[in-house]
């Protein structure tokens, strides 16, 4: 029998850890506002109020209302959201009880949810916020056909439900040479078996999908969470996260999503370059590696310049931390964006791969991405140009919560 | 005296005096040659380099200065009059760009991709050469030169004790491993010996389950290392005497006498300090390498006279000695007198991006000069090859980079990097571009070439 008074105090615990923070009355100036909705504002200011952004605006024809708490900084910009990161299941520390992002069980595993995974209080989650990062896209990460899906959260408060934007975001799938298994004479052990196995249970898939339209309810098949998930992908109601660096490898990918009318988000995509018109007929966007990507394995062409390819071809894309499984455990989707600003994007492309195009591509541009009135109040603050090195992240506001407060 | 250099270079001419004759006698033909054949490639005729900001590290910046460059040395380096360009020299018109020192890393992986970096048979191998294992046509050491290093030390892995002795390269153009390597004064081939405490290095017998018996293991072997070495004194050169030779315990006979500097991978401050403690008991000169928690003993690595080449990554992490990594580290260590460098640990970090870590250190405290020092002329200190490379003074190799713009600014590109007069790098050049941003047939360390038979040259 649990003593009543420990109930109490882990009741108060929790009380302090699921309460957000006072949304307090917020007014953020800069020198320049990047809103990402029209061109920078010189000397901007937004104003926020009950965590979503009230207006944007001039300092000059803008009054900060009585009460409102001012923060003021050089560079203001919506807050960023990283468009594809593991940080919150492939922790920290890198030891077996904080890596979750994949279970190597079995190649297909669509049934597996983020949100039993995401470990909110790791501490990276709060290394990226430090460094302007209000919104993650993270979850099952790559190596398996299906690890299981993925979540988009905010990056506070750290309740996982209060900061939970999108539960079920998408199906984190892996096509390459990363895909196959490693234990022998376990499939798939050949990219021809890996699509073969794919295209065996999507098939399953159509048929439970069949069966479960079926007038007779003593007709209709009994709950299978792993074809319901796979459902999902065929309705085109949670997109598959392909992550593909191949030339070949990405073309089989679109050639599965052509015969089962699957909505896809290509994912990595080194070989982007040299299957640029194929992407682009697909219509399907792009969550491009990182720009600092090591050329080595299946991601030998990967280069600097494709974030400004892509951006020449009118392919919607994003710029993403993606998946470290050594050092560093996480990059930073701010220095992947400097570095495409360095080769060939612009100041405002590059920006945009980290806030507004991530933001459309996982479906939430409706609350993030931007500072425009109604959104969330999800801003970051620098003290310089963003993506030099030798300048700071002054501030981070998550929904309008003040969290980092001094140089980052 | 700031970053211990009295100590260090007390140390250089006690090392000196060690010198291995049998070492000297061997290479000093191959030396020759060698020189012979780098000054072939490099220019008899003066190159003068106009108009641009010259960053010399050993003083403060020179707006439109002149670098005057010959026989793959710098001739002279200075304010527009203060450098008398001879007339017959070639001139070229650098207005709006940056020179600086070419880049030392001062711990790098390149060239071993396809060798494999950590021999996991034991914990101990002194006698094991990066020599024997690096391919210097990986195109990892074009990447290298596309961001500026000029000169290099690659290293064994941490999987061990003792990786093995470790090489400094000049990243010249060349056909073989020879045509790249450096020499000590004493005409040796010039690398370190890596070792690594810390978990890397443990494992399942034979390898150590604690950290106590990684130091137990490594003394047990500098212990019979001195051994070794009272019987070659005895010895003296009657041969009969000698006792049979032994590769490992060779290489450690050197570190004993300070002729061959230890770099020393090692992240926690206990480790750290078990380091130090090695140090002080056997004598041997040794650099630390990444030093994670290196802020949290500053004072003692200060007092110690010990150098760190500090590694930059963008989060910490990754693993448990690595949790307490902090951008902060390098500055903390200048500020505590350290001489502190910085390295890539490619494929750690990009040998492309390695100005990037003196940028970050300096968003975390780090002095400006102090960082650019760390990236050239304190690099070139732990090597010992700071008499040759590190600063554009006279007299000097003629390494050095055509910027963009300000090294430390990340819109700022490597355009050009120079080894001893010729140009090794030049991203105007297609080929040199794709290695320097990426793209098909970058990243393939044995890419095939085979098109098409016949009609290449000899490369």
């Amino acid at each position: 029998m649990i003593p009543i008074s420990r109930w109490l105090a882990a009741g108060v615990a929790w009380g302090v850890l699921s309460l957000p923070m006072a949304t307090a009355q917020v007014a953020v100036r800069g020198q320049t506002v990047h809103t990402l909705t029209g061109p920078p504002i010189v000397d901007g200011i937004v104003l926020i109020k009950g965590g979503q952004i009230e207006t944007v605006g001039s300092g000059a024809t803008t009054t900060v209302p009585a009460g409102y708490k001012l923060l003021t900084a050089r560079v203001v910009t919506p807050g960023l959201v990283d468009a594809h990161s593991t940080v919150g299941i492939s922790g920290m520390l890198n030891q077996k009880q904080d890596q979750d992002q994949l279970d190597k069980s079995a190649p297909l595993q669509p049934e597996l949810r983020a949100v039993d995974s995401y470990n909110s209080l790791d501490p990276l989650v709060d290394w990226v916020r430090n460094l302007g990062v209000t919104t993650l896209h993270t979850g099952h990460g790559p190596g398996a056909l299906i690890s299981g899906q993925t979540l988009v959260v905010k990056t506070w408060p750290q309740n996982l439900d209060q900061a939970l934007l999108v539960p079920e975001a998408t199906f984190a799938c892996t096509l390459g040479p990363d895909s196959l298994s490693a234990a022998k004479d376990k499939a798939p052990a050949t990219i021809a078996k890996a699509i073969g196995l794919l295209r065996a249970e999507l098939v399953k898939a159509v048929d439970y999908q069949k069966k479960l339209a079926k007038s007779d309810l003593e007709k209709r098949p009994a709950r299978d969470l792993h074809l319901e998930a796979l459902v999902r992908a065929l309705e085109g109601k949670q997109p598959l996260l392909f992550t593909v660096q191949r030339h070949q490898d990405i073309l089989s990918v679109l050639r599965l999503a052509r015969e089962f009318g699957l909505k896809i988000i290509l994912d990595g995509v080194a070989d982007a370059p040299l299957v640029l018109r194929e992407i682009r007929e697909s219509g399907f966007p792009v969550i491009l590696h990182p720009t600092m990507a090591r050329p080595s394995a299946d991601l030998e062409n990967v280069s600097m310049g494709t974030a400004a390819q892509l951006q020449s071809a009118g392919i919607l894309f994003a710029l993403q931390s993606g998946y470290e499984a050594y050092v560093p455990k996480t990059r930073v989707v701010l220095f992947e964006a400097a570095l495409a600003a360095a080769n060939g994007l612009t100041f405002d492309q590059a920006l945009a791969a980290i806030t507004i195009n991530p933001a459309r591509i996982l479906g939430i541009a409706d609350r993030v991405g931007t500072l425009a009135p109604g959104k969330d109040a999800d801003i970051a603050l620098f003290d310089g140009d963003p993506f030099e090195y030798t300048s700071h992240c002054v501030g981070t506001v998550v929904s309008g919560v003040v969290v980092g407060e001094g140089a980052k | 005296m700031p970053f211990g250099l009295n100590r260090w270079s007390a140390r250089q001419s006690f090392r000196m005096q060690h010198s291995l004759a049998r070492w000297c006698g061997r290479f000093l033909a191959g030396f020759s040659l060698l020189g012979m054949a780098a000054s072939a490639h490099a220019q008899e005729r003066p190159l003068a380099l106009l108009g641009a900001r010259l960053i010399p590290i050993h003083g403060d910046p020179i707006e439109q200065g002149i670098l005057l460059v010959q026989g793959g040395k710098i001739k002279a380096i200075g304010a527009s009059n203060n450098v008398v360009i001879p007339p017959e020299a070639e001139r070229r018109d650098l207005t709006g760009k940056t020179l600086m020192p070419g880049l030392v890393d001062t711990h790098s992986h390149i060239g071993l991709a396809t060798s494999g970096s950590n021999e996991r048979s034991g914990p101990l191998n002194p006698e094991m050469r990066a020599l024997d294992a690096v391919d210097i046509r990986d195109p990892a050491l074009q990447r290298a030169r596309a961001g500026g290093i000029t000169t290099v030390n690659i290293m064994p892995g941490s999987g061990s004790l003792i990786g093995g002795q470790t090489i400094y390269l000049k990243l010249r153009q060349g056909r073989t491993i020879d045509d790249l390597l450096l020499r000590t004064p004493t005409g040796r081939i010039a690398g370190g010996l890596k070792m690594a405490n810390g978990t890397n290095p443990q494992g399942d017998p034979p390898f150590p389950g604690t950290r106590a018996k990684a130091a137990a293991l490594v003394r047990e072997k500098f212990v019979a290392a001195q051994v070794y070495r009272e019987k070659l004194a005895k010895a003296g050169s009657d041969a009969d005497k000698a006792p049979a030779r032994d590769l490992a315990l060779e290489s450690l006979v050197e570190v004993l006498a300070a002729d061959r500097v230890v770099h020393h991978h090692t992240h926690r401050h206990d480790d750290i300090m078990t380091v130090l403690r090695l140090q002080k008991e056997f004598g041997f000169r040794v650099v630390l390498h990444h030093v994670s928690e290196g802020y949290k003993v500053a004072q003692e690595i200060a007092a110690a006279n010990v150098p760190c080449s500090v590694i930059v990554v963008d989060s910490p992490g990754g693993k448990l000695e690595a949790r307490d990594m902090d951008w902060k580290t390098a500055g903390v260590l200048e500020r505590a007198g350290v001489l502190v460098g910085f390295h890539t640990d490619d494929p750690v970090t990009d040998s492309r991006l390695f100005l990037r870590s003196a940028a970050l250190a300096v968003r975390s405290g780090m002095t400006r000069d102090g960082s650019l020092r760390a990236v050239t002329s304190a690099g070139a200190r732990m090597l010992d090859l700071n008499d040759q490379v590190g600063t554009l003074e006279a007299g000097k190799d003629a390494d050095f980079l055509v910027l963009s713009g300000d090294p430390l600014s990340v819109y700022t590109h490597v355009e050009e990097t120079w080894i001893e007069g010729v140009r090794v790098f030049d991203r105007s050049d297609p080929k040199d571009a794709l290695l320097a941003t990426g793209g098909r047939g970058a990243g393939n360390p044995r890419a095939a070439s085979l098109c098409c038979f016949g009609n290449g040259g000899d490369q």
